[in-house]
């Protein structure tokens, strides 16, 4: 059974909402929303109240929280964004270049959002998104400046680029970060641990350290919470809790695309099944298709095999990039996928990567991609 | 009283002014006024260290400031402007 599908796309130069009829066969756009304001991510609350929020900034102005709570007909400022504490020195202090993660809080925890910052900071709303605090047991960890060092990040600074929520426990947090790796919390972000074993970061004189690692993107699996998937600057990689160590499961990739990319989607009613979307992370890391051939790969047996899924996308001269907010999945049977090139084009599978189409083209070069039931 | 020249990124803050009066005895006081009319415009502008971001310039009169301690006097002008910040 299909149903109607909204996508919430985030651009470097505003928002887009894409409305799909139910059998997600045409699509009605609205927008541009904020136009000009750089759009790192755009979300709308899954647990059902439906407030959308938007992490913006712009060239000129610092970042921001936009809040809906009408679908996106009016829009009003957070009253205090996330930004972190006063210091006395305030030149070596750290400030808020941008948020770059949203994420919804637990399901019995309606109006909690949290938001990941670079450079790296951690920050959580207790009233849906108005005002921001930070969160001290990471951002004023002893450890901060060795687990997460900001000089040492992606071309728009170190992030914590996801925050993760297990299913079962609110408490229960995992952090993906461009220079630390994952850390894992117990307590509901009082305190933390990396969880990077198994991981490489061959840019490292120690190419397995605690931490370190390049996360590009972890998902935790809603029906099997225990089974998490990691997309990371140097590989594809599950773990199965309680273990300890990641495996790398893109080494089933072949050889000639590799297992470099930005993200990692599970299918959210069979763990074993999941997508990656490949980037070229040879030579001097161009991040566009492999060869130029543009092509999701699917596992359906939690990485053991990959197949290749590009009927649809261009057979030759396709040289896509895809960011790490912009590839994601519906709910819908059979499961639609959706990612967003930084070329602008917007493209859909509506069974579960076998065809692809393109669905808009001509925007701004997309960040992020965000599907939901439309309302 | 000081008049405060806004630059287009932030007229929206404003109702379209291009000009607003305020008050205040330097340049942070000024911007704390202008963030009460009108919420969030002085996060967009200093950060949270009360550092001018990077791609704004203010000046008082035709004086560039690079620290919001800066004094402003009454009949000062204030102006706010978006620098160069690429495509």
């Amino acid at each position: 059974m299909t149903t109607a599908i909204q996508l919430l796309v985030g651009t470097r130069k505003g928002a887009w909402i894409f409305n799909s009829d139910a059998g997600r066969s045409s699509w009605r756009v609205e927008g541009p929303l904020h136009l000009g304001q750089i759009v790192n991510h755009f979300v709308v609350d899954r647990r059902g109240g439906g407030t959308m929020l938007m992490a913006a900034k712009t060239g000129h102005l610092g970042p921001t929280i936009f809040r809906s709570t009408d679908g996106g007909k009016s829009w009003a400022e957070a009253k205090r964004p996330p930004a972190f504490a006063k210091s006395a020195d305030t030149q070596a202090a750290r400030a808020v270049d941008h948020t770059f993660w949203l994420e919804p809080g637990h399901a019995s925890e309606p109006g909690v959002w949290w938001a990941g910052t670079s450079p790296p900071g951690l920050f959580v709303s207790h009233d849906d998104g108005v005002t921001w605090d930070g969160v001290a047991g990471f951002n004023d960890h002893a450890m901060y400046d060795k687990w997460v060092p900001a000089d040492a990040g992606t071309p728009d600074g170190a992030l914590l680029n996801q925050i993760a929520i297990d299913p079962r426990d609110p408490a229960h947090i995992y952090l993906a970060t461009s220079t630390g790796g994952v850390f894992e919390s117990l307590d509901r972000a009082e305190t933390w641990a990396p969880l990077n074993k198994g991981v490489e970061a061959n840019f490292l004189p120690d190419p397995y350290p605690e931490y370190g690692q390049d996360a590009h993107y972890i998902a935790v699996h809603p029906q099997n919470p225990d089974r998490l998937y990691q997309q990371n600057h140097c590989g594809i990689y599950r773990i199965d809790r309680p273990s300890e160590t990641w495996e790398r499961i893109g080494l089933a990739m072949p050889k000639g695309v590799g297992d470099i990319g930005f993200t990692v989607i599970p299918h959210p009613r069979d763990a074993d099944t999941a997508w990656v979307f490949p980037m070229d992370g040879t030579d001097v890391w161009p991040r566009t298709s492999p060869g130029g051939k543009p092509a999701a790969y699917r596992t359906k047996d939690a990485g053991k095999s990959w197949a290749r899924q590009d009927r649809g996308f261009p057979r030759e001269q396709g040289w896509f990039t895809v960011k790490r907010q912009a590839f994601c999945a519906d709910a819908a049977d059979p499961l639609g996928l959706y990612l967003g090139t930084t070329g602008g084009e917007l493209w859909m599978s509506d069974d579960e990567g076998e065809n692809w189409r393109s669905i808009a083209a001509h925007l701004p070069e997309i960040y992020s991609v965000v599907a939901a039931p439309a309302t | 009283m000081t008049r405060v020249f806004i630059p287009s990124q932030l007229q929206s803050y404003c109702a379209g002014a291009t000009e607003v009066p305020a008050s205040g005895g330097t340049v942070d006081l000024v911007l704390r006024d202008l963030d009460r009319r009108f919420p969030g415009i002085k996060f967009r502008v200093v950060d949270e260290q009360d550092r001018i971001r990077r791609h704004l310039r203010i000046f008082v009169g035709k004086e560039p400031v690079h620290d919001v301690g800066v004094p402003v006097r009454d009949g000062d002008e204030v102006l706010i402007f978006g620098a160069l910040s690429g495509g």
